[in-house]
C-alpha cells in the first residue's frame, strides 16, 4: 500500500462529511426519524437538478439554497400528507421521496445536456476525487469539499451546542418541551433543516449512500453503546471518523488480495460503519448480544447450581442418618434433578471446585459451606410456600413451582420479612421442617 | 407528423411482439406490486420493501462475479435475480434481527440495513467494472432501471414471475387478510401465522427483485407502496383496497412502459412512479371515502347540522321561559356564543327547511315541523343531563356543557336506553323539565 498525500485529503474529506451527518443524525436516531434522512437525501434531487438547469454549473450558492429548500420541503410535505389524507408515516414518507426522486431523475436526464452531471455521481459521490478541486486559504491550498463539509461541520456544531437543552428536550419529549416554553416544532423544523443543509453540502462530494449511511449508523451505535445523549453524540463522532479511515483503508488494501486495484472509497466507508455496528451490536457492554447471553448464562448458572445444592440438601434430609452426611450417588441426583449429563457434570466440577460439595467414593455430599448455602435456600422455599398458602391463596398443588422460582431471587432482607408475614412457623404446607435462619444457633 | 403518429399508434396497440410483451410484463408486475404493497402499507411496513430493494445491489454484484469466476459472462438474468433475492432476504432477516436482538427501533434497522447493504453493493460494483472478463455494463442498469431496452426473454420471465405472485396473491388472500388485521387471533385460531408471513415476504422480495429490471431498485418501492396508499382513499374494505390498488399499479405500469417506449430518453421508473403519483394527488382530494374533500364537506355539513339543532334548541327553551310567542333574533343572542350574522344565517337556514317562519313584525316563530325537531333534541340534552346527574355523579351546573354536545349525536338506540335507563316513557314523558336554572343570565350555558 502507498500512501499518497492526497489519500490524507480523500480521509478527511470522508470523516468532516461523515462527522456532519452523524451529529444531527444522534436525533434523528432519537425522535425515530431515521427514515427521513433517507428521504431528504433522495428528495434533495429535484432541487440540485433545477439548480443546475437554472445556473448550468454544479457548484454555486442556488444550488445549495435549492436542494437544502426541496429537502425541508420533504419533511413537510410527508407531514402534511400523513395528517392530512391520513396515510401512515412510512407510506406518506415513501409517497413523497419517491415523488420527488422521480422527478429529480427526468429533470437530470434533461440537465445532462447542458451541464456534466448524471445520476451517478449523485449516489456514489466523487470523493476520490475530492482532493484536486483545491482552493487556495491563507496560502494553503485546500480541496473545495474540505472546506464545504468543515464548514457545515463548525454550523452543526454551533446549533447543536447552543441549543443542546432544547433539541434534547423536543426529542426525548416534545410535551415537556412545549410546556417548558420550547417550540418543539420549530425546533423539528431546525433539524430537517440542518439534515437538509449537510445532505446538500457533502452528496456532491462523498454521494448520497454514504450521507444516508452516516445519518443513521453512527447515531445507531451511540444510542447501543451509551445511555446519555453526550456520550452517545461523542461515540457517534469517533465512529464517524472510524469510518472514514478504515474505509479509504480498506478501500485500497483489500481488493489487491483479490487481484482488483481498488473500489470505491464511499462505499467502503459505508461497509466500515457497518461492521462497527455489528461489533457494537454483539459486544456491546449493556445491550450486546454475547455480554447479555453471558449475563443470562451466569444466572442460568447460578440458578442451576442453586437447585442442585438444594435437592443435595432434600435427600440428605430424607436420608435416616442426619448426623453423618450421607453421600448420594450422582445418578441418583440426575434423576431427582432431570439434567443432561453434561452440564450435570459441569455444575458438579464447578461446585466441587467451590468446596460446596465433597466426592467420595459413594457419591457426592455437602461441605458444611455448602449445607448452610442450601439450607438457606430451602428456607426460603418453605418460607415462600407458606407465605402463598396464607396469602395469595395459590392452590396446594401449585406452590412448590411458584417458590421454586421466587426461591433464587429473594434477598436476606426479603427472608427475614416473609418469616415475619408468616409468623414464622415451624413447618410448610406440606407439613416440611422450615430449616431454622443461619446465625440461630438452635438447629 | 403523421410518422410520429403512427410510431405511437404502433406502441400503444402493442403491435410489436417485443413492446407487447415488455409493456404487458411492466402492466402486470404494476398489479402485482398494488397487490402485495396492500399488505404491506395496511401493515405498517412500507418501507421495509425499501430497505429490501437497496439490499438486493450487493446480491447482483456477487452473482455476476460468481458467474464470471466460473467462466460465465454473468449476464444471464436469471442469475443476477437469484442473486438479489438471495441477498434481499438477507436484508429482511438482518431488519427483522436489529429489530429483535437490539433496541433501536423499527426506522433504525431498516435505515441501517438500507444503507449498509447498498454501501456494500456499491463497493463490490466498484470491483466488479475492474473485471476484465465478463460484460459489467448492464449491471447498472438494476439502479434506474429501463423498460424500454428490455430484451423480450426477459420480460416474458418478468411477466410470467408477476402473474405467478398475481395467483399467489388470489390463493392465499384470505390468510394474508387474517394475518394483515389480527395476527393473534389468527395465531389463536391455529392458522400457522409465521409461515403466512414468510410467505408474504417472499412475495414482497419477488415483485422487488422482478421489478429491479423495469423500474431500478430506488424506485421500486414506490410502485409497492404509492398504489395502495392512494386505493385507502377510496374504499374501507381490504378486497376492493386491493383491486383497486392493482389496478393503479397496472395503468402506471401500462403508460410508464408506453410512453418511454415512444420516448426512450424518458426513463420508465420515473414515468411510472409519477403517473402513480399524480393518482394519489387525486385521491387525496377526491377519494370518496377518506378523501380531504370528503371529509371537509362531512365536516361542513355536520356543522351546519349542529348549528341548526343549537338554533332550535334556543329557540325552544326560550319558548319555555317566555311563552309562544313570536320571538326576535336578539331573544336569542343571549343564550349561545353566537354572533347577530351568525344567528341570522342560521334563522334563515331553519326557514328554508321550514322549521321557523318569519312573521310581519320582523319576528320569528317555530314551525309545528320546527317544534318537533326542537322538542328532539331539547329532550336529548336533558335525558343525558338527567343521566349525567343520576349514574356519573355530575353536578346539575355542570351536566350542560357535556350533554350539549352528545345532544346531536344520540341515535334512536341510545335515547330508548336512555329512557329506560332514566325510568321515562317515551313520549309520554314529553320534555323533562331543565334540570338547572336556563335563561340568558345563566352564564354555564355558554
Amino acid at each position: 500500500m502507498t500512501w499518497y498525500p492526497f489519500d490524507t485529503w480523500i480521509v478527511i474529506v470522508g470523516a468532516l462529511a461523515a462527522l456532519a451527518c452523524a451529529l444531527p443524525g444522534c436525533f434523528l436516531v432519537l425522535r425515530r426519524m431515521s427514515l427521513m434522512g433517507d428521504a431528504i437525501s433522495h428528495a434533495v434531487l429535484p432541487g440540485l437538478a433545477i439548480a443546475f438547469l437554472v445556473t448550468a454549473s454544479r457548484a454555486s450558492w442556488p444550488m445549495f439554497v435549492g436542494a437544502a429548500a426541496v429537502g425541508v420541503l420533504t419533511a413537510i410535505l410527508s407531514g402534511w400528507v400523513e395528517r392530512v389524507g391520513k396515510v401512515e408515516a412510512q407510506a406518506a414518507l415513501g409517497v413523497v421521496f419517491t415523488a420527488l426522486f422521480a422527478v429529480g431523475l427526468i429533470l437530470i436526464r434533461f440537465a445532462a445536456d447542458h451541464v456534466d452531471i448524471d445520476a451517478d455521481c449523485v449516489l456514489y459521490g466523487e470523493i476520490e476525487l475530492a482532493p484536486l478541486r483545491t482552493v487556495s486559504v491563507l496560502g494553503f491550498d485546500i480541496p473545495q469539499p474540505a472546506l464545504v463539509n468543515g464548514g457545515m461541520l463548525l454550523i452543526n456544531v454551533l446549533v447543536i451546542g447552543l441549543l443542546y437543552k432544547e433539541m434534547k428536550i423536543s426529542a426525548f419529549d416534545p410535551q415537556l418541551a412545549t410546556t417548558l416554553g420550547i417550540n418543539a416544532t420549530a425546533m423539528h423544523y431546525l433539524l430537517m433543516g440542518l439534515v437538509a443543509a449537510t445532505v446538500v453540502a457533502a452528496f456532491e462530494s462523498v454521494g448520497s449512500i454514504l450521507v444516508i449511511a452516516m445519518l443513521i449508523v453512527p447515531g445507531a451505535v451511540g444510542h447501543l453503546l451509551s445511555d446519555r445523549l453526550s456520550s452517545m453524540l461523542g461515540i457517534a463522532a469517533v465512529v464517524a471518523v472510524l469510518s472514514a479511515v478504515l474505509g479509504h483503508v480498506g478501500a485500497i488494501t483489500l481488493p489487491p488480495l483479490a487481484g482488483f486495484d481498488d473500489t470505491r472509497t464511499a462505499g467502503m466507508m459505508v461497509v466500515v460503519a457497518g461492521g462497527l455496528f455489528v461489533l457494537a451490536m454483539s459486544f456491546g457492554p449493556r445491550y450486546g448480544l454475547v455480554s447479555r447471553a453471558i449475563t443470562q448464562l451466569g444466572l442460568g448458572l447460578r440458578i442451576a447450581q442453586e437447585d442442585l445444592l438444594a435437592t443435595l440438601y432434600r435427600l440428605e434430609e430424607q436420608g435416616d442418618d442426619r448426623s453423618t452426611p450421607a453421600a448420594i450417588r450422582a445418578d441418583q441426583l440426575r434423576a431427582t434433578l432431570d439434567l443432561d449429563p453434561l452440564r450435570h457434570r459441569l455444575l458438579l466440577r464447578r461446585l466441587h471446585r467451590g468446596q460446596l460439595v465433597t466426592r467420595t467414593d459413594a457419591g457426592y455430599a455437602l461441605t458444611d459451606a455448602g449445607r448452610s448455602l442450601a439450607r438457606d435456600l430451602v428456607r426460603t422455599h418453605r418460607l415462600w410456600e407458606t407465605y402463598l398458602d396464607q396469602y395469595t391463596g395459590t392452590p396446594a398443588d401449585h406452590l412448590h413451582l411458584a417458590a421454586e422460582q421466587l426461591e433464587h431471587a429473594t434477598s436476606p432482607t426479603m427472608q427475614q420479612q416473609l418469616a415475619e408475614r408468616t409468623g414464622s412457623p415451624a413447618t410448610d404446607p406440606q407439613g416440611k421442617t422450615i430449616p431454622s435462619p443461619p446465625n440461630d444457633a438452635s438447629r | 407528423m403523421p410518422e410520429l403518429w403512427e410510431d405511437m399508434l404502433r406502441t400503444l396497440s402493442l403491435r410489436d411482439h417485443n413492446t407487447r410483451v415488455v409493456v404487458l410484463g411492466v402492466s402486470m408486475l404494476g398489479l402485482a406490486a398494488g397487490l402485495v404493497g396492500t399488505f404491506m402499507v395496511l401493515r405498517k411496513r412500507a418501507l421495509l420493501t425499501d430497505a429490501v430493494s437497496h439490499a438486493t445491489l450487493p446480491g447482483i454484484a456477487a452473482a455476476f462475479m460468481l458467474m464470471v469466476a466460473f467462466g460465465g459472462s454473468g449476464r444471464s438474468l436469471s442469475g443476477l435475480l437469484l442473486g438479489a433475492a438471495v441477498f434481499g432476504v438477507l436484508g429482511m432477516l438482518g431488519v427483522q434481527a436489529i429489530r429483535k436482538y437490539t433496541r433501536l427501533k423499527d426506522d433504525v434497522a431498516l435505515g441501517i440495513v438500507l444503507s449498509v447493504f447498498f454501501g456494500l453493493g456499491v463497493a463490490m460494483l466498484g470491483l466488479v467494472q475492474e473485471m476484465r472478463q465478463g460484460h459489467a455494463a448492464g449491471i447498472d442498469r438494476f439502479i434506474y432501471g429501463q423498460a424500454a431496452t428490455m430484451l423480450g426473454a426477459d420480460a416474458m420471465t418478468m411477466l410470467v414471475m408477476a402473474s405467478i405472485v398475481v395467483a399467489a396473491c388470489a390463493l392465499l388472500f384470505k390468510e394474508f387478510t387474517l394475518v394483515c388485521f389480527d395476527e393473534q387471533y389468527a395465531g389463536a385460531q391455529g392458522w400457522p401465522v409465521g409461515m403466512i408471513d414468510v410467505v408474504m415476504m417472499g412475495l414482497v422480495v419477488a415483485v422487488t427483485v422482478i421489478g429491479l429490471q423495469a423500474v431500478g431498485l430506488i424506485l421500486v418501492v414506490a410502485m409497492l407502496i404509492v398504489p395502495p396508499a392512494a386505493a385507502r382513499f377510496w374504499t374501507d374494505n381490504l378486497l376492493r383496497m386491493g383491486l383497486v390498488a392493482g389496478v393503479i399499479g397496472l395503468v402506471s405500469g401500462y403508460l410508464g412502459a408506453t410512453v418511454s417506449g415512444m420516448a426512450p430518453r424518458l426513463p420508465t421508473g420515473p414515468i411510472i412512479v409519477l403517473v402513480a403519483t399524480g393518482v394519489f394527488v387525486v385521491s387525496l382530494l377526491a377519494g370518496t371515502r377518506r378523501g380531504v374533500l370528503v371529509r371537509a364537506w362531512r365536516h361542513v355539513q355536520s356543522v351546519r347540522r349542529t348549528g341548526l339543532q343549537h338554533l332550535m334548541r334556543a329557540a325552544f327553551e326560550h319558548a319555555e321561559l317566555a311563552g309562544d310567542e313570536p320571538f326576535a333574533a336578539d331573544d336569542l343572542l343571549d343564550r349561545r356564543s353566537w354572533s347577530k350574522r351568525e344567528l341570522s344565517r342560521l334563522l334563515r337556514r331553519a326557514q328554508r327547511y321550514g322549521w321557523v317562519v318569519p312573521t310581519s313584525d320582523d319576528r320569528w316563530r317555530l314551525s309545528d315541523a320546527g317544534r318537533r325537531e326542537a322538542r328532539r333534541v331539547v329532550r336529548n340534552h336533558r335525558l343525558w343531563e338527567l343521566f349525567l346527574i343520576e349514574h356519573a355523579d355530575i353536578a346539575p351546573s355542570h351536566v350542560d356543557r357535556d350533554a350539549d354536545r352528545i345532544e346531536h349525536v344520540l341515535g334512536e338506540a341510545m335515547v330508548e336506553q336512555l329512557e329506560r335507563t332514566l325510568r321515562t316513557r317515551g313520549e309520554a314523558v314529553a320534555v323533562p323539565a331543565s334540570p338547572h336554572r336556563i335563561g340568558g343570565d345563566d352564564k354555564v350555558t355558554r
